[in-house]
């Protein structure tokens, strides 16, 4: 695990659970303002791609992370710093 | 949006809660009777939501040793501890806080929110690891605001999440402090301290412990949780307040570690604000001495509590967890919760209303807390007040399991 593009993939498929159909995502989707995830589900989604990644993922980064490209950035950092 | 458009959503908030005549927050007690009564609304009212656990606030004892300081050092020290404000008084509680507690030093802050908060945010820093229950109090919240240590959440004592995100932690845990509280102040429930202690051995971390609600209310000689749990050398940091069992104000930070001493030099919440008072100090050495002398007023606060518990529970309210002397009583409905407190108030009984987002979950809360120094028969009248209720009648929240405790 590490790279930027296995982590999109990760993030795509850990959303499904919480999208409306038909949405169509992009790595610039906004989670809240795009895909109307409320905070309890960000935080539902961050806990799942915790547990995939086995990570941890600090809350003071998370008001940094607005679309999906910037979740795949830090995942990938974090994941790169675990290794 | 302007500078001051961000609190138009807190009208419609107070108009909701005015509808009833009567703001429950910021309630005036227009003369406090007794630990457990004051005017409220022109009528004599029992107080059940005060945090008073021990009713020390007008113990004699306290109360002549507060007058003395006033009379002999003055109303105020009007500067920091570590300029003018250092008096003997501050240095001998600190000692009899230590020695209170068994442990090599304590520091005095001047309220309890700067200890939590202040202890927090100086020990640790950008780098360290900051692992906190999620139903932390706001002064610990804001503590992490303040470290820009990285912050990692366990869900409310869960110690099979808290294990999973210390492992996840691997080498970092050397630099990872774990917050924890000793009794949770809106549940009432405690922590599972004895397998945050087991999990601290395991994987490393230091542990600070907010004992602002069990000081005084559980140990055997009611030095908190710690105490209770038999693990108190596994604790490295306890925080805690004077404005609860101790019925002053005021905050303190216990340890054997030496950097106590040099944290003094390094806390922002210690140094820029003025000391305690001298009669503020002097109440709480008297009342830190009534906490030693009288354990039968622990004794009687979970006599009563359990009374209180078991009352609410046979009524069919859905409580907290565990009995204790913070009693929750879950409403699933605001306005229900809103109403249901006015009508208590209006049977002479005032408890605190607590609303979302101020609740861990979604519900509203009726929130009473417990004194040794309330009667049975008030509590009787809390009970009746309760059954009272609409909402006690509808049968819409079933009993839980329920669990009582004693010292």
């Amino acid at each position: 695990m590490g790279s930027y593009q296995e982590s999109v993939t990760l993030i795509y498929e850990a959303l499904e659970p919480f999208l409306q159909p038909g949405l169509v995502l992009s790595e610039d989707s906004a989670l809240v303002s795009d895909l109307g995830l409320s905070s309890l589900q960000v935080m539902e989604l961050v806990a799942e791609v915790e547990d995939r990644l086995d990570i941890t993922v600090p809350l003071n980064v998370l008001p940094d992370v607005r679309s999906i490209r910037q979740f795949a950035e830090l995942l990938t950092r974090l994941t790169g710093d675990a290794a | 949006m302007s500078l001051l458009e961000k609190f138009a959503p807190f009208e419609s908030i107070r108009a909701d809660l005015n509808a009833h005549g009567m703001m429950p927050f910021g309630v005036v007690t227009e003369k406090i009777l007794s630990p457990t009564e004051g005017l409220v609304g022109g009528k004599k009212t029992i107080l059940a939501g005060t945090n008073n656990y021990l009713g020390l606030t007008f113990a004699p004892e306290c109360v002549a040793a507060a007058q003395k300081a006033t009379a002999d050092e003055g109303t105020g020290t009007t500067g920091s501890r570590m300029a003018n404000g250092t008096y003997s008084g501050h240095r001998a509680l600190e000692q009899e806080l230590a020695a209170f507690f068994g442990r090599d030093s304590a520091m005095v802050f001047t309220t309890g929110f700067l200890a939590t908060m202040g202890m927090v945010a100086t020990l640790t820093g950008p780098g360290d690891v900051l692992l906190i229950d999620g139903d932390s109090h706001a002064s610990i919240y804001d503590g992490c605001k303040l470290s820009g240590a990285d912050i990692v959440r366990f869900r409310h004592n869960d110690l099979a999440d808290l294990e999973k995100r210390l492992r996840r932690l691997g080498e970092r845990t050397a630099n990872t402090l774990i917050v924890s509280e000793g009794l949770y102040s809106m549940m009432g429930d405690q922590a599972p301290l004895a397998g945050i202690v087991e999990l601290k051995r395991k994987y490393g971390g230091y542990l600070l412990l907010d004992e602002a609600h069990s000081v005084g209310v559980l140990g055997k000689h009611g030095r908190g949780l710690a105490e209770a749990a038999g693990v108190e050398d596994e604790v490295d940091f306890v925080v805690g307040t004077f404005s609860k069992s101790l019925g002053s104000v005021g905050g303190f930070c216990v340890s054997s570690r030496p950097e106590l001493e040099l944290i003094r030099m390094a806390a922002r919440a210690y140094i820029f604000t003025a000391s305690p008072t001298p009669s503020v100090v002097a109440s709480t050495r008297a009342a830190l001495r009534l906490v030693a002398a009288h354990p039968e007023l622990r004794k009687k606060l979970w006599r009563n509590a359990n009374r209180l518990y078991e009352g609410l529970a046979k009524i069919g309210y859905q409580l907290g967890p565990q009995a204790g002397p913070v009693v929750a009583v879950f409403v699933d409905d605001r306005e229900q919760a809103i109403a249901g407190w006015h009508q208590l108030l209006a049977a002479g009984v005032y408890v605190n209303l607590v609303l979302p987002p101020a609740t861990p979950t979604g519900a509203s809360l009726l929130r009473c807390s417990l004194s040794a120094a309330h009667t049975d028969e008030q509590i009787d009248k809390i009970l009746d007040a309760f059954a009272a209720l609409p909402m006690a009648a509808s049968g819409k929240s079933a009993a839980p399991q329920t669990r009582t405790h004693s010292v």
